[in-house]
């Protein structure tokens, strides 16, 4: 199954951005309930590149990830608001299916969660659901292929038949993000990945999202600086649910321009 | 005498608690406690009260005895090694003794029953006395043992759990005597009915002759129409409960609004609620005509009380038992396996049905299970509903009936205790307690192989 076709029918009348971004948000806002979570963020994220976002706990770091495959929807009292188009196509269009977005979207959460299921079914799941293999063989070659570029491949091998949630935390996180690039997804969103991990399974995270780069657009929430800098190109800082300010890695940690920035990223608060 | 002795015990065991405390409280003032005051008073309290209760049940046992021993020795020592009158010649000693026995008395008897009411009142006393003194005992004894070291938390600690192991020793203890003694009547039924023409006998009528000239019935007791009885009803129950209830639980976990669940669950609930008898008079006067009307415009054959009948209503039944705990389940499957999936694109019934009812299976096996055991052990509807006869048919349009119905039937009424008749019900409940341990083990076998994999 391509997913180079368009989600939508017609084309959308939304302008091509002035950056050529994959993801580019305009205004976008954020109700849960009466609260406002997310306020007036626009950024543009770059294709094949990893986007950090940091900030203070509570300023709307997750909220503004799960925007992007719409995982907001599961949330009843969750209010969207503006624009938020990737490849330039809006994503809350109302003829957009979002189970096709998910699917372009693809996801790794806080903690592993690989379903209770073998190793290989985990993997597999993606690919079954979108109908993307034609026969047992092909989605072997998917399944193995996933657990290669998640270099967890030569450590269950043996026992793709066993269960997922019998690993350890590190291979679990590694496994949801081969079931999450089974699906060939364009953009993974990653929310603090390597939160649940000790700081050899976090470098081997930290490597494969290096090597993921050359063929997704990542974006990553994290709450260690050093983990900003090491993976990523670009980083965008939240503050109490504003974009306070975004760019490259580089710049945003030699040379901020806003005060909140400095104060963050040398550990004045937060 | 025995009101007498727990409210001396109540009143010796507060007196203790409060004094002890006290005690124990005024020691703090000068030094730092190992336990808390109420440590030391609720230590005491059970120094009192746990000798006290041994001592009068051990006491009232062992007295009982001795004044039965005694009194029938008064009144003639050899009914002691007379079994058959022995009993009865007792109860009327006793009966005597409280003043309800004939006037025309026989001198023996006198003497029996002067003996029992001299001896009864004695050992109550006796009873009494040593109990009082233990508990008096053990008070001064807690008053004596206040210090700063006695470890009362850590005692007491010691007390709760061995009271906690005696009430499940208990619980274990009846059980196995049960089962014991349903398996010693169930030989004697077969020492007078072969097991092979029990179990593979296909005709039931338990009717045996009382008096050895009576004509007739000699009585057969094959239980298969009786198994098949059950199965047949027990099936029709879950293909009834199974579908609606597991559904009703996935709607009410998944989909519902929080408000309607809050209204919804508890009406299902009541449905477990509601007596069985009702149900049945249910199934009797409004189901089977209605089927018996279906049936016969449809030009079948149906039994006025038919198999179906009973197996809908039951069906209706045990829906709770299914729903209320697949809920429970499903609700318990973590919201972050939800979300990976919806996070790979899948719809909210592809996650349900390839990611939530996965891990939920072993609760809903339970579920299905403790269902089941309620419908095999159902009696009321099926009496109301399916009748009584002893059918050997899987027709669900006719009536049949089963083991636990026959049990009652058996068993209802004067019986000759030792005759096969009343002995096949301990046969048959054994049958019945054999298949629902089989399905307990069977549902404990599928539950540990996936709780493996699923956790
Ligand atoms: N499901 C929800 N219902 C109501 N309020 C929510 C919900 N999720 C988040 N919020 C609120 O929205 C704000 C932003 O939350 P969010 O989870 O995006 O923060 P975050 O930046 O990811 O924080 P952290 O670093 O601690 O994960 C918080 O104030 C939070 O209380
Ligand atoms: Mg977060």
């Amino acid at each position: 199954m391509s997913f180079a076709s368009p989600m939508i029918q017609e084309p959308a009348s939304v302008p091509e951005p002035a950056v050529a971004a994959k993801v580019a948000a305009r205004n976008v806002n954020v109700h849960y309930a009466e609260k406002h979570a997310l306020k007036d963020v626009s950024v543009d994220i770059p294709a094949r590149a990893v986007t950090s976002f940091i900030g203070p706990s509570g300023c709307g770091k997750s909220t503004f990830l799960r925007c992007i495959n719409r995982m907001n929807d599961t949330i009843p009292i969750c209010r969207v608001t503006g624009e938020i188009t990737i490849d330039g196509k809006d994503i809350y269009d109302s003829r957009l299916d979002v189970v096709l977005l998910r699917a372009r979207v693809g996801m790794v959460f806080q903690k592993p969660n690989p379903f209770p299921k073998s190793i290989y079914e985990n993997v597999a799941y993606g690919p079954r659901l979108h109908g993307m293999a034609r026969n047992k063989t092909e989605l072997d070659e998917i399944v193995v292929n996933s657990l290669k570029r998640a270099s967890l491949f030569e450590e269950v091998k043996d026992r793709l038949q066993e269960s997922g949630t019998g690993l350890s935390g590190g291979q679990q996180q590694r496994l949801c993000i081969a079931r999450a690039i089974a699906v060939s997804p364009e953009v993974i969103l990653m929310d603090e990945p390597c939160s649940a991990l000790d700081p050899i399974a976090t470098a081997k995270i930290e490597e494969l999202i290096d090597e993921l780069r050359s063929n997704f657009t990542i974006v990553i929430v994290t709450h260690s600086m050093q983990q900003a800098a090491r993976v990523s190109q670009r980083t965008a800082f939240f503050h109490l649910g504003s974009l306070v300010e975004e760019g490259s890695t580089e710049q945003i940690f030699t040379n901020p321009k806003d005060k909140r920035t400095q104060d963050y990223i040398t550990g004045r608060f937060g | 005498m025995t009101g007498f002795y727990y409210a001396l015990m109540v009143a010796l065991a507060l007196g203790a608690y409060f004094l002890v405390r006290g005690r124990a409280a005024a020691l703090a003032n000068g030094q730092t406690l190992h336990s808390r005051p109420s440590y030391h008073g609720l230590l005491a309290a059970a120094q009192v009260i746990l000798p006290m209760i041994l001592i009068h049940f051990a006491g009232s046992v062992l007295a009982a005895r001795f004044v039965e021993h005694q009194a029938l020795v008064a009144m003639d020592p050899a009914l002691l090694t007379d079994e058959l009158r022995r009993g009865a010649a007792f109860r009327e000693i006793r009966e005597f003794a409280i003043g309800r026995g004939a006037a025309n008395a026989t001198q023996a008897l006198q003497a029996g029953a002067a003996m029992y009411a001299y001896l009864s009142a004695l050992t109550n006393w006796a009873v009494l006395g040593l109990g009082l003194a233990v508990g008096i005992a053990m008070a001064l004894f807690s008053l004596r043992s206040i210090s700063g070291e006695f470890r009362a938390r850590n005692r007491f600690e010691q007390v709760v759990r061995y009271l906690l192991m005696a009430c499940a020793t208990v619980a274990v203890i009846t059980t196995i005597g049960i089962v014991f003694s349903v398996l010693f009547e169930t030989f004697r039924f077969f020492q007078k009915v072969s097991p092979i023409d029990f179990l593979f006998g296909t005709h039931w009528s338990p009717q045996t002759a009382i008096r050895a000239d009576q004509v007739g019935s000699s009585g057969s007791f094959g239980m298969v129409p009786l198994l098949v009885g059950t199965l047949l009803i027990s099936t029709i129950a879950i293909l009834v409960a199974g579908p609606i209830g597991l559904f009703a639980a996935i709607y009410m976990a998944e989909y519902a609004s929080p408000k309607f669940r809050a209204w919804a669950k508890p009406i299902l609930e009541i449905l477990a609620g509601i007596p069985t008898v009702v149900l049945g008079f249910f199934a009797a006067l409004t189901v089977a005509p209605l089927i018996r009307e279906v049936g016969t415009s449809l030009g079948l054959s149906v039994a006025s009380e038919s198999a179906l009948a009973a197996g809908l209503v039951m069906g209706i039944m045990i829906v709770p038992f299914v729903s209320s705990l697949s809920d429970d389940v499903i609700t318990a499957v973590p919201q972050s396996l939800r979300d990976g999936s919806f996070g790979m694109g899948a719809t909210r019934s592809e996650t349900i049905k390839k990611v939530v009812l996965p891990a939920a299976l072993p609760g809903i096996v339970s579920a299905f299970m403790l269902a089941i055991s309620r419908a095999v052990g159902e009696t009321m509807i099926v009496v109301m509903a399916a009748g009584l006869a002893a059918n050997l048919s899987f027709n669900p349009l006719d009536a049949v009936t089963t083991f636990t119905v026959q049990i009652k039937t058996i068993l209802v009424g004067d019986q000759e205790f030792d005759s096969a008749k009343t002995l096949a019900a301990f046969a048959l409940g054994f049958v019945l307690f054999f298949f629902t341990l089989t399905l307990n083990v069977i549902a404990l076998a599928i539950v540990r192989k996936y709780r493996e994999q699923y956790d």
